[in-house]
């Protein structure tokens, strides 16, 4: 399985066979669920099992040869495991679409996949040092503000349930949100670097921790209205918990401060209980999750949707009804937001268990790699990167399972719909890049002599 | 279909899940336990074999960072010299106000790796003497460059 070519020291090997063995491993898993889907169904092995199947098969294949040849030293995992993930997505999709449930469709998810496939090559291809990233600090910050705002602009942006987060160009319509988060990390990412030593000076201590000093408070307040602009204008909670996350936990890598998370904590619960008490959508959300049992918000429909979904899991129990033996057509948009939920009916705790596990790995490579960077950039990047997948599942999973309120964000790579698919994938390719870049071997030397040494990259 | 059948499919594909993960961490064991069950295989044929180039017992394979910002970067010594410094293309980049842009070298010779100041600013630091000339580097001593600690490791 390791890389053949006899170095003069054990180094990190390639792994290409094993890449390859739980790429294959992942779709014929995913073959197995549709197969699955198909015999409960209808009793017989449904004539979708070998397009999807296929279909997602052969565009994994293309996503291996690209990264075998732009990015050879790469993680070995991250492709397998969000491979399983988007295939179990499609699969749940299909089986809700089975159901006759509006706005389900796993052709189109299909087609996102592809495109998504598309972005990752792209991104793998053209970004051959993720380090420029770093040059485009600043450039970074406006775009992703700009695209946060543009859904409030009145001609392209529109309100579809209760969120303005959309913007419609051509047939399309786009969450630029997404692609926000992602221009937000880097920007967050070289902009730490250069202020971190600043920003991990400590003030004033309090009981047992160093605060830091108050003027610079500046940026965490900054990113802290952002937020709350978002959270407001927006009514988008997902996004607005999201970046101010995704800031804090960066700004505790970067000065390895505790400080920091306090006051990110301390802020965020502040300005939300704030919002809830001024602002009546967020009011409304928080009541149908601290009351989401009363028949009272049940009937109105404040929390229909939440406990439709924690009624599925309840029945799923321990091992699940079984692929296509649950009812997720009860749950309203089962294929997007709730699509953990229905999951969770179908595949019992024992598959949602085996799910988080997969994110947790994902996860875990990317903080991998992080640790394995070997300049400032790279690792702040990789751990906000990480960072956010890990907190994205946590907001939906802990929305869906009422331990947190209901916010509208997407699970990564499962639920229905283009923009979060597309942007997750150019997420994971901007971790492949970074995986390649710190399991490389140093450079090696052309000619072999002396102190002045010709380097190859 | 009988509900039997469909009660071990679904049986089936929770357990198919399951091995899926477990396959995935036996992929990365080495991360997670440390490097002794990969290298092991790796080292056997290098006993049959034995050829020159290879590291005997007791010499470095690896360059920690201890402390620092860039703390738990791990770099595989080779046969390369490593570059330390803020330029962006050292093989180690710092970003610290006490690092000049090429801070110091670390290079193999003779079976031993030495550690060279490149005229930085600030100094290098082999323990607790500055690094004046090139200087052999024992197992474990650590190297300070501003705010980064290294140290070569088994």
């Amino acid at each position: 399985m390791s890389s053949a070519e006899a170095a003069p020291v054990p180094m990190t090997a390639k792994r290409r066979g094993a890449q390859l063995a739980m790429l294959a491993f992942a779709v014929v898993i995913v073959m197995g669920a549709y197969a699955s889907v198909g015999l409960s169904l209808d009793g017989k092995i449904p004539a979708g099992m070998l397009t999807y199947g296929l279909g997602l098969g052969a565009l994994m294949l293309a996503a291996y040869l690209v990264l075998a040849k732009w990015a050879p030293w790469a993680d070995p995992l991250l492709l397998p495991l969000v491979t399983l993930i988007n295939g179990i997505g499609l699969v749940m999709i299909y089986r809700i679409e089975q159901t006759g449930q509006d706005g389900a469709s796993a052709t189109n998810q299909l087609m996102w996949t592809a495109l998504g496939v598309v972005m990752f090559s792209a991104t793998l291809i053209v970004l051959k040092d993720h380090r420029a990233l770093q040059r485009l600090t600043y450039t970074a910050g406006f775009a992703g503000l700009g695209l946060l705002v543009l859904p409030m602009l009145p001609l392209l942006g529109t309100e579809i349930n209760g969120s303005r987060i959309w913007i419609h160009i051509g047939g399309f319509s786009i969450q630029p949100g997404e692609f926000a988060k992602l221009a937000l990390v880097v920007f967050f990412a070289g902009y730490l670097v250069a202020k971190r030593d600043v920003l991990a000076l400590a003030g004033r201590r309090l009981l047992f921790i160093d605060l830091p000093r108050a003027r610079d408070l500046g940026p965490v307040l900054i990113t802290w209205g952002v937020s709350i602009a978002v959270l407001v204008v927006e009514k988008d909670l997902g996004t607005s918990l999201l970046l101010f996350g995704a800031f804090i936990a960066m700004l505790y890598i970067a000065t390895q401060r505790t400080s920091w998370v306090l006051i990110g904590l301390l802020l965020f619960v502040g300005g939300a209980i704030l919002a809830g008490m001024i602002f009546s959508h967020v009011q409304v959300r928080f009541n149908g999750w601290l009351d989401a049992e009363s028949n009272e918000h049940y009937f109105n429909g404040t929390s229909f949707q939440l406990m439709e979904g924690l009624f599925a899991i309840g029945s799923g129990g321990i091992l699940g009804t079984g692929l296509g033996k649950g009812y997720p057509d009860r749950i309203p948009f089962s294929f997007s937001d709730f699509i953990f939920s229905a999951t969770g009916e179908e595949l019992g705790l024992t598959g949602l268990m085996a799910i988080l596990m997969v994110y947790a790995l994902i996860v875990e490579r990317g903080l991998r790699t992080a640790l394995a960077a070997r300049d400032p950039f790279s690792k702040l990047l990789a751990g906000g990167l990480s960072f956010i997948i890990a907190w994205q599942v946590f907001i939906i999973v802990g929305g869906v399972t009422r331990l947190i309120p209901l916010t509208g964000l997407v699970t990564p790579f499962m639920s229905a719909g283009g923009s979060a698919l597309l942007a997750n994938w150019m997420l994971i390719a901007l971790l492949v890049r970074m995986s390649d870049a710190a399991r490389r071997p140093p450079p090696q030397a052309i000619q072999d002599e002396g102190l002045t040494q010709v380097m190859q990259r | 279909m009988s509900e039997l059948t469909l009660l071990l499919i679904r049986l089936a594909f929770l357990a198919l899940l399951w091995f899926f993960v477990i396959a995935a961490v036996g992929v990365i064991r080495t991360d997670l336990f440390g490097a002794r069950t990969a290298a092991a295989p790796a080292r056997k044929p290098t006993k049959t074999a034995k050829p020159v180039s290879k590291p005997k017992r007791g010499e470095p394979r690896q360059m920690v960072v201890t402390g620092g910002p860039l703390q738990g970067t791990v770099i595989n010594l080779t046969e390369t010299p490593i570059t330390i410094g803020r330029a962006t293309d050292a093989t180690l980049v710092l970003s610290d106000d006490y690092a000049s842009s090429r801070h110091a070298r670390l290079f193999p010779q003779d079976g031993q790796w030495i550690v060279e100041d490149l005229g930085s600013t600030n100094g290098t630091y082999l323990d607790r003497s500055k690094v004046t000339r090139p200087t052999p580097v024992p197992l474990g001593v650590p190297i300070r460059i501003g705010k980064t600690v290294i140290e070569l490791r088994k």
